[in-house]
């Protein structure tokens, strides 16, 4: 049985490119391992049968569908009603799982015996160990040092599910590194192992497999939206880093060209000193294997990216979303630390909800938004994760200010 | 014909494989590159490889890795690697290949790269994280100068990449010998050797060997089957384990020198 997929606006699927960005950058010995995966995915894809597996996981392991909430506390609180599209409720508490879950379930279908991860946050390596413990394969996660030490708990949660935890030391000993990492393990075992990246970035054909697999957070929250509220919200919005929760809630929105798409990347210390924000304040370049925005120097090192949210903190961003900002169908803007802190500390207080360091950036554009919009809008925000992971970063974030104000 | 195909011809003909070595520039510094690029060529190095230091060398083991960080902490930059082929060009006419990854290469500009490369006396390109599908706005710059390019073939290449590599290939076709990165050792170099004369005739151009050649021995397995022989990462240590430049400087003169004995047939 074939199902159909749906290739994205202006994506060529022979070079891997959205527009002019994407492609693959990557040392020959790879190539064909991105063909055999990019010929596997198309087919699992097109399978009824394999899509029946991953639907029914997605519902009975996943916990899918994630519910839209109502914000009404914080709706008043911005001049806006808020809707919350929960992926923090997915089991293992983000979004990533929805798309490890698939692609475990496609390293299976390959025959492939290992699974590999890069992760910045914690939250894709958590996911992925997730997926590996319910398929039975060996997973190696490699996750930069300086994010082993500030998401200790996840450290630990991987190491509960079976994986295997690398700290990667080399470089800004953060994503980008770890990334690295795993392209060199990728290299040397090519054979036998599966590459579970993590966010939308990455040699086509990973973008296209992200933004697939993550698709089904837009395309529900789009018909959740016209059940609970009867309309189509005027605005999407969520958190970019590599992009991959972005990708996939404004998947579902790309065709209603009434609603505006809205990234938030993070302006870490100040857009003049040390961010996050390749859309809003770099310029073009390959990086793991992709065309796309990047913060690089004038000579074409990849400088270092900073933002209290480990997630967050990638020099890079995924090819789609660089011509999504190309084309003007998404903007994007960028949030400094302290207003996510902020951002953070007034969702917990009303609304009940500790949102991940990474979703606080995504609650923090709203009343930049709203002033720039005006008040009244239907906001939908992708609430990409839970904030249990952050609680030692806020809370030594949140002395330091206190420090600071006295 | 440029003079990387001339150092493999005239390597071919006196019954040895060509010696190419790889340098990191900048590392220890670039005054001390110049001269070890200069030391090399004197010791019997056919073709150098000058590395242009990348932040994210993804295909580089930790040898390299720790000298390119080494050499972008003392400010390397893509001008600085030119200077280095520039003085070396009035002390040796060694061929020379500038070998690294893309996105410097693409900041700085394909063209107004291959023009300015080719004014400093750069023989010709080899960039790892550049397949044959998107290697087109550097590669019709480096023809129509007339400058190299060295496509890489590795254990996984189809046939039909294979063959794309060899429509690219200017000078020579580098064989990765194992799947991994630069400097590791797992590689089974009799038969990387026997896979790389299997290629030959696909390649429409000499091929070398290159990953995981660190020794003499090593060298020799590899020179008796392939037409070239390629040593990054020991002479990167060599260098790096050196306490000051003159004995790295001797430290590559020995190596180099016995690595080329080891290249005769």
């Amino acid at each position: 049985m074939r199902a159909t997929l749906d290739l994205p606006p202006d994506f060529d699927p022979v070079t891997g490119r959205f527009g002019k960005f994407g492609g693959r950058f990557v040392a020959e010995t790879l190539m064909p391992a991105l063909d055999e995966l990019t010929k596997a995915f198309i087919a699992a894809w097109a399978d009824t049968e394999f899509r029946a597996e991953l639907d029914a996981l997605l519902r009975d392991f996943v916990g899918r569908e994630t519910p839209l909430y109502h914000a009404r506390r914080l709706s008043a609180e911005v001049g806006a009603d808020v809707w919350l599209k929960r992926e923090d409720l997915a089991h293992t508490g983000a979004h990533k799982v929805n798309n490890t879950v698939g692609q475990v379930l496609l390293a299976k279908r390959m025959g492939k015996t290992r699974v590999i991860a890069e992760t910045g946050a914690g939250q894709h390596g958590v996911a992925t160990a997730t997926a590996c413990a319910l398929f039975g394969l060996p997973c190696e996660v490699f996750m930069g040092a300086e994010d082993v030490r500030r998401q200790a708990p996840n450290v630990r949660r991987m190491e509960l599910l079976g994986a295997k935890v690398h700290a990667v030391q080399s470089g800004s000993r953060t994503l980008k590194d770890a990334m690295n990492e795993a392209l060199r393990d990728w290299v040397t075992n090519v054979h036998d192992t599966y590459y579970c990246v993590g966010s939308a970035a990455g040699p086509h054909p990973y973008p296209l497999i992200v933004r697939e697999l993550q698709s089904v957070i837009g395309r529900e929250a789009r018909a959740q939206v016209l059940r609970q509220k009867g309309r189509l919200p005027d605005v999407v919005v969520a958190c970019v880093g590599g992009g991959s929760n972005a990708i996939g809630a404004f998947a579902g929105f790309l065709e209603d060209r009434d609603v505006k798409l809205i990234g938030v990347e993070a302006a870490g210390e100040g857009l003049n000193g040390k961010h996050a924000a390749p859309l809003t304040a770099g310029t073009v370049g390959v990086l793991h294997g992709a065309k796309s925005y990047l913060l690089q120097t004038d000579d074409g090192q990849v400088a270092e990216a900073h933002s209290v949210s480990a997630g967050l903190d990638y020099p890079g961003v995924g090819p789609e979303h660089s011509h999504l900002k190309e084309t003007g169908r998404a903007t994007y803007l960028a949030v400094t630390d302290d207003e996510a802190l902020t951002a953070f500390q007034q969702l917990a207080r009303l609304e009940g909800i500790l949102p991940a360091l990474e979703t606080s950036h995504a609650i923090a554009a709203l009343p930049k938004i709203v002033e720039k919009h005006g008040e009244g809008l239907t906001i939908v925000v992708s609430l990409s994760g839970r904030g249990d992971k952050d609680l030692e970063t806020v809370q030594a974030a949140l002395a330091e200010r206190a420090a600071k104000s006295h | 014909m440029g003079r990387i195909a001339e150092a493999f011809d005239r390597a071919a003909a006196e019954n040895r494989a060509a010696l190419v070595i790889y340098l990191c520039a900048g590392d220890p510094s670039l005054d001390a590159t110049v001269d070890l690029v200069v030391a090399a060529a004197e010791s019997g190095a056919d073709v150098i490889e000058l590395g242009v230091p990348f932040s994210d060398p993804t295909a580089d083991g930790v040898a390299i890795q720790q000298a390119s960080e080494r050499s972008l902490a003392r400010g390397t930059t893509m001008r600085g690697v030119l200077d280095v082929v520039r003085r070396v060009r009035e002390r040796s006419a060694v061929p020379i290949l500038l070998f690294g990854y893309y996105n410097p290469i693409l900041r700085y500009g394909e063209a107004k790269l291959v023009a300015d490369a080719k004014a400093a006396g750069v023989d010709g390109f080899l960039v790892v994280d550049l397949p044959p599908e998107e290697a087109d706005p550097l590669v019709e710059p480096l023809r129509a100068a007339g400058l190299g390019y060295v496509p890489l073939v590795a254990p996984t290449s189809t046939e039909s990449r294979i063959a794309q590599a060899a429509a690219l290939a200017d000078g020579f076709v580098y064989y990765v010998s194992m799947t991994g990165v630069t400097g590791a050792k797992d590689a089974v170099l009799d038969e990387a050797a026997e896979r790389a004369a299997a290629l030959r005739p696909k390649a429409g151009a000499p091929v070398a060997v290159g990953f995981g050649i660190a020794t003499p021995d090593d060298a020799r397995l590899v020179a008796a089957k392939a037409d070239g022989v390629v040593v990054g990462s020991a002479i990167v240590r060599a260098i790096a384990s050196a306490p000051d430049v003159a004995s790295s400087v001797r430290a590559v003169r020995e190596l180099v020198a016995a690595l080329a004995v080891a290249c005769r047939r």
